[in-house]
């Protein structure tokens, strides 16, 4: 067992991952603490599921190390997965099973406590909302009560860490925000949990946030950090129309640092706004866009987030 | 290992297969369906072969050799006709396959000489079913001459002892009726075993995979063992249900003799549901789709039993290569056992041999199987 107190549940350094030519996780280097939600954010292929599955012990690290719980993932991953609660992307409970027979299943390989068992079924029933219908074959379950179930089952060995791997995807709005209430319940235990999303808004809930592409760890930081410092300019709401046509328009306007779509509008990040804003319309309107003038906002993690990738990939295209 | 863990694997798996309309038809249905099919089907009797007479003389005595030819039981005479050509006419339209044409002077040539030609004729179309035709008639045949012979000498008051007569006795042991269902049925019951049995644990780990719950079974602390153990036992104790209603019918229904002990037979059943249950989940193991893990569940089983296990074709007359490769046919050596349990009564100490064959299978498959399982992606 380990008994470093102090230790982080998740440490890993320089972890990587290839399969073939192809490298889905490339240095990868994280800590998360005891008790702290730690937010993985990134697009479809990333490489998130890829590293979770490491720190699972279910796929073997290319090169570097990973403890989760003090435990090496690929020399002792029988040990990591005592101490760990996985929900995989894909649901992956047994549809033709109960509520009740499937914690009675994962309670008998997770080996809970005869005398804790009850209980902690019970908890997983209530944390659901699933009471009264114990009996209820799984596969006839709605997406919502289906993903806290299979976060009840990940957790009725009550382990010190949780690898959720987008837990959330497919479930409508206000089951995702109970969702994340049962994890800041359980980060309150002092779990320390790995949760990992495409949405962006789902970001702002988490103690911490990395901000994964292409396999490397682009920013890692709280979410006010990430807002505040990571932007290289001030960011600037405008409506106009057609979009497409402006975009163009601003690629070759100097002071304009990034432009990008966001919904029926643009946000463009702009090198010394508070001169260059005001002549964006005038400049539009010669090229037959019109536009509204230009609104200051507070960037969100999105607005962040796209700008961290668009310069990543700049700095690999350039040699 | 851990008893807990194991459990918690074994209920959840009958569970599913409870719920799994496949998997009880499977289970239930298919051995019922095989036992009626292969029990019934597979005969290597041949009873009532058609026969055509042709009777030239029509006397007393040739009429005397057609009643032997139909009281044997063997043949049954669908027609009598009066030309040559009948006989081609007949065989044309499958109405016979056998056929006796009776000389005109049939019973003049064996009162002078005390024997007479007949002539047989045979279709010999399927090879097969006219060689053992062949040989009824052959028996036929020798009767009537022995009892020709009998009543030849005492007319001619002939003294046998001078003629110095040897005659077989043929004295058949442990299927003495000669019946080849006795043969077959214990045989069939080795084929549903086997095709039920790997059918059911092909689909065991790759439904598993196919329905992605597989992820989240790896990621806990279950040994691949206890994966192992724990999906074998439920069908173990369907194996076992199965052999045991096989079993029942065949010496219950199809009448087989059953001169063996109960407790050898549960056993030798015991081993070879190992075995087979092991392939099933090596497949399973190594496909990771359902469909194309019982297709080649069925494939290995299959072909191996109904061919190679001895069960219709006898492996003695299996060419050398051949005969050699039954050795690696694991059902040769259930197939034997099962039929030396029933018609001969044969103990555990008797099929020393054959047991070993399949002991060595079972550690082997077995030994394969729990390694073959790796927790990881």
């Amino acid at each position: 067992m380990n008994a470093e107190g102090d230790m982080p549940a998740v440490l890993a350094e320089g972890l990587t991952k290839r399969f073939g030519d192809f490298t889905a996780v490339d240095h990868l280097d994280l800590g998360i603490e005891k008790g702290q939600v730690v937010g993985f954010i990134g697009p479809n292929g990333a490489g998130k599921s890829t590293t979770i599955r490491m720190l699972c012990g279910l796929l073997l690290p290319t090169a570097g190390r990973a403890l989760v719980s003090g435990f090496d993932v690929g020399r002792e991953p029988e040990a990591v997965r005592e101490h760990i609660g996985y929900m995989s992307q894909k649901f992956s409970l047994y549809g033709d099973l109960t509520v009740r027979e499937n914690l009675r299943f994962f309670g008998g390989i997770y080996r809970v406590r005869r005398e804790d068992f009850a209980e902690r079924m019970h908890f997983a029933i209530s944390m659901a909302g699933l009471e009264g219908r114990e009996d209820v074959l799984v596969r006839t379950l709605a997406g919502g009560w289906k993903q806290r179930l299979a976060l009840g089952c990940a957790i009725l060995h009550r382990p010190p860490v949780l690898f959720l791997d987008e837990p959330t995807s497919g479930v409508e709005p206000e089951a995702r925000r109970q969702f994340w209430d049962l994890i800041h319940d359980l980060a309150a235990d002092r779990v320390a949990i790995l949760v990992s999303t495409h949405y962006m808004d789902e970001a702002e809930y988490c103690n911490r946030v990395a901000l994964i592409d292409r396999g490397k760890l682009v920013a890692i930081g709280t979410p006010g950090e990430l807002r505040g410092h990571r932007l290289s300019g001030e960011l600037y709401e405008l409506h106009c129309a057609p979009l497409g046509a402006a975009l163009k328009v601003l690629a070759d306007v100097p002071g304009v640092i990034e432009a990008a779509i966001f919904g029926d509008k643009l946000h463009v990040v702009l090198a010394d706004g508070e001169r260059n804003a005001p002549d964006l319309p005038r400049l539009l309107g010669a090229h037959g866009v019109q536009a509204d003038p230009p609104r200051r906002i507070m960037p969100s993690l999105e607005d962040v987030f796209v700008q961290l990738v668009a310069h990543g990939a700049e700095q690999r295209v350039t040699p | 290992m851990n008893l807990r863990r194991l459990l918690a694997m074994a209920f959840k798996e009958t569970l599913q297969v409870w719920r799994d309309p496949r998997s009880l038809a499977v289970a239930l249905l298919m051995p019922l369906m095989q036992m009626a099919i292969l029990g019934y089907g597979v005969s290597l009797d041949i009873k009532h072969v058609p026969l055509c007479v042709y009777d030239q003389e029509n006397s007393q005595a040739s009429r005397a050799i057609v009643d032997r030819f139909v009281s044997s039981g063997w043949f049954s005479v669908g027609h009598v006709i009066s030309r040559e050509s009948g006989i081609r006419y007949a065989m044309d339209r499958g109405e016979c396959i056998a056929a006796i044409v009776i000389p005109v002077n049939f019973s003049r040539t064996l009162a002078a000489s005390g024997s007479a030609p007949v002539q047989a004729i045979f279709d010999a179309t399927d090879v097969n079913t006219t060689n053992i035709a062949l040989g009824y008639a052959q028996g036929v045949v020798a009767q009537a001459n022995a009892a020709v012979a009998a009543q030849w000498n005492s007319a001619h008051a002939a003294q046998p002892s001078l003629v110095g007569q040897t005659e077989i006795e043929p004295s058949v042991w442990f299927n003495e009726t000669l019946d080849s269902r006795y043969f077959i049925v214990p045989g069939v019951v080795a084929v549903i075993l086997a095709l039920v049995g790997a059918q059911l644990t092909s689909l065991t780990i790759s439904r598993e995979w196919e329905r992605g719950t597989m992820e989240q079974l790896i990621s806990t602390p279950i040994t691949a063992l206890e994966v192992m153990l724990g999906k074998l036992i439920p069908y173990f104790v369907i194996g076992m249900a199965d052999a045991t209603f096989c079993l029942a019918v065949a010496i219950f229904w199809f009448s087989v003799p059953f001169r063996g002990s109960v407790g050898t037979l549960f056993v030798t059943t015991a081993l070879f549901n190992v075995v087979v249950l092991g392939i099933g989940y090596l497949i399973s193991v190594r496909i990771r789709s359902q469909l194309g893990a019982s297709q080649v569940a069925l494939l290995v089983t299959m072909l191996p039993t109904t061919l190679l296990s001895g069960y219709t074709f006898p492996i003695d007359q299996m060419p050398a290569p051949i005969r050699a490769l039954t050795f690696f046919v694991y059902p040769r050596y259930y197939v034997t056992i099962l039929r030396a349990i029933f018609l001969k009564g044969s103990g555990l100490a008797d099929l020393w041999a054959p047991l070993l064959g399949l002991s060595l299978y079972a550690a082997a498959i077995i030994w394969l199987a729990a390694r073959a399982f790796r927790k990881r992606l």
